[in-house]
């Protein structure tokens, strides 16, 4: 799906990205995960170049994103970002309708077929019952909700997500992630998530990546990655992952940070 | 009246955009310094002949370069690597607005004969122009206001925030240069030819968004029409309530009328309802 070849980025000769190289694979969750302040959604800017990689380049299919419009990469990749706090009135319904814009141009107003994919994508994330209300009234969790429903709505064939559960209540984060869980499963959408919350992502992702010092720490599956000799190295935490008995899922238990355990031992 | 529409139709969807942009409700032409820069522009143009150039393409052209100068020199000012500061732009705006409109003063003052002119014109006027520079206004502003609503969905996704718009597939940068551009030059147009006129870009676009909604696709024309509309209505009442003492500019009548109504929008914006 899509092939990330040997990128290094900086920030004013500062390094943020140093040598990444991986795949995205077709219909997986993959989990990108690391300390605040790692790189990781300097990685994930990347994927759709909101920035550009200083060395290396990031493929999609066949074709460099540097050889892309922005409007064509937009076609392809959706991204739900990190911030969705909006000030301005828009109703739920015109929001939608924004992820079609890669598909319009400059006076066009929407298709029937535009029209048909926006209620659909409304459909699918739970949201038809409230199309009139107004985003800036809402909370994180529904305004996280049509930020999704956008990103479907551009029929995309990768889903980036930052930090997607970083505003929300717990019960929220549940709802958004087996939202997406379900899309993933059902539709073979392929999503990318950026987090440094450990236990959600061990619960919903297919494979991880754990970014440390600005490289690949380690890449695999979740359970192979998420060691405890691995999360003591780029989390600093004491903390093992076990299979629940009660849902089936990978289950982290943290225990401590590193540097509490060393002063009590 | 044709004049008057015009530029009330520029300030009108400028105002409309700049907050969009910026997504800064106190945002405007006015506020942000632009509006004394054109007219820092026009006044050195209407004082000093330059040779070769007729004033009435040298007047709109100083306008307007002083104009994307003031946007750029406030612009710069408030950003801080890529992130622009909104409290730093509104402050810096008002800042260099107040240098360039003492600048205005101090032409003004050394004017000489040439004073009562100048004063008049620089407290908002519409009447006395003729049919040259009204085809020149109406031109530049239907020019800008294509441009900008030619990127209504655009800037519909950077309301949004920049990394939506991006992330929608627009291209942030450029796009916010084009409508910075466009936004100078109507206003520009509309203050080389009828002074420095507050409030319209300011408050046509809260109305109007509070009456139809934040999309640009219809919030941008229906900006053009009601801020000519208010020019007009406002030159209406400068002609009823002084008959007798010849034209009232009208410049001092929108801020009348308009700046109450803003105060009444800062006391409601307290109260926590979006905009």
């Amino acid at each position: 799906m899509m092939d990330i070849k040997n990128l290094s980025f900086d920030y004013r000769d500062k390094i943020v990205l140093d040598q990444i190289d991986f795949s995205i694979k077709d219909g997986e969750i993959l989990g990108i995960l690391g300390p605040n302040g790692c790189g990781k959604t300097t990685l994930l800017g990347n994927l759709n170049r909101n920035l550009r990689p200083k060395i290396g380049c990031v493929l999609m299919g066949e074709k460099d994103l540097e050889d892309l419009k922005k409007k064509e990469i937009a076609r392809e990749i959706a991204v739900i970002p990190q911030t969705n706090e909006v000030r301005f009135s828009f109703t739920v319904k015109e929001v939608v309708a924004m992820g079609r814009m890669p598909f319009q141009d400059s006076f066009a107003g929407e298709s029937g077929r535009d029209l048909e994919i926006i209620e659909n994508a409304m459909d699918r994330v739970g949201i038809s019952e409230f199309t009139e209300r107004f985003i800036n009234t809402m909370s994180g969790g529904e305004r996280q909700r049509v930020i999704i429903a956008r990103a479907l709505a551009q029929t995309p064939k990768i889903l980036l997500m930052d930090e997607p559960t970083l505003h929300l209540d717990i019960s929220a984060q549940f709802d958004v992630l087996n939202l997406i869980h379900d899309l993933s499963r059902k539709e073979k959408l392929t999503v990318v998530i950026v987090s440094h919350d450990l236990p959600m992502a061990a619960r919903y992702c297919d494979r991880v990546m754990l970014i440390h010092n600005h490289r690949i720490h380690a890449l695999g599956k979740t359970e192979d990655v998420l060691t405890p000799e691995n999360m003591r190295t780029v989390f600093n935490v004491e903390a093992d992952l076990v299979k629940d008995s009660k849902t089936g899922r990978n289950l982290v238990r943290l225990f401590d940070s590193c540097t509490n355990s060393e002063k009590s031992t | 009246m044709a004049l008057g529409f015009f530029v009330g139709a520029g300030l009108g969807v400028a105002g409309a955009v700049m907050q969009a942009i910026f997504r800064n409700p106190m945002a405007s032409p006015y506020i942000l310094g632009l509006s004394s820069g054109a007219s820092l522009g026009a006044a050195i143009g209407m004082l000093f002949v330059i040779p070769f150039i007729p004033t009435l393409v040298s007047v709109p052209l100083l306008a307007f370069i002083f104009c994307v100068g003031t946007m750029f020199l406030v612009y710069s000012l408030s950003r801080v690597g890529s992130a622009v500061s909104m409290e730093t732009l509104l402050l810096s705006g008002i800042a260099v607005g107040a240098l360039l409109q003492a600048m205005v003063s101090l032409l003004t003052y050394m004017a000489g004969d040439r004073l009562e002119d100048l004063v008049f014109w620089g407290m908002g006027s519409i009447s006395g122009a003729d049919w040259s520079e009204i085809a020149l206004v109406a031109a530049l502003v239907i020019f800008g206001s294509f441009v900008m609503m030619s990127h209504a969905k655009e800037i519909n996704a950077m309301m949004m925030g920049d990394a939506h718009a991006m992330d929608l597939g627009v291209n942030v940068r450029n796009t916010r240069l084009i409508l910075l551009f466009a936004s100078s030059l109507v206003t520009a147009a509309a203050v080389c030819f009828a002074g420095v006129i507050g409030f319209v870009g300011l408050i046509i676009p809260h109305i109007l968004r509070i009456l139809v909604g934040p999309d640009n696709r219809s919030l941008l024309p229906l900006c053009m029409l009601g801020g000519g509309t208010y020019i007009i209505a406002c030159d209406y009442v400068a002609h009823i309530i002084t008959p007798n003492l010849g034209i009232l500019p009208i410049g001092i009548i929108t801020a009348l009328i308009g700046a109450p109504y803003f105060i009444y929008l800062l006391r409601r914006k307290k109260s926590g309802v979006g905009w």
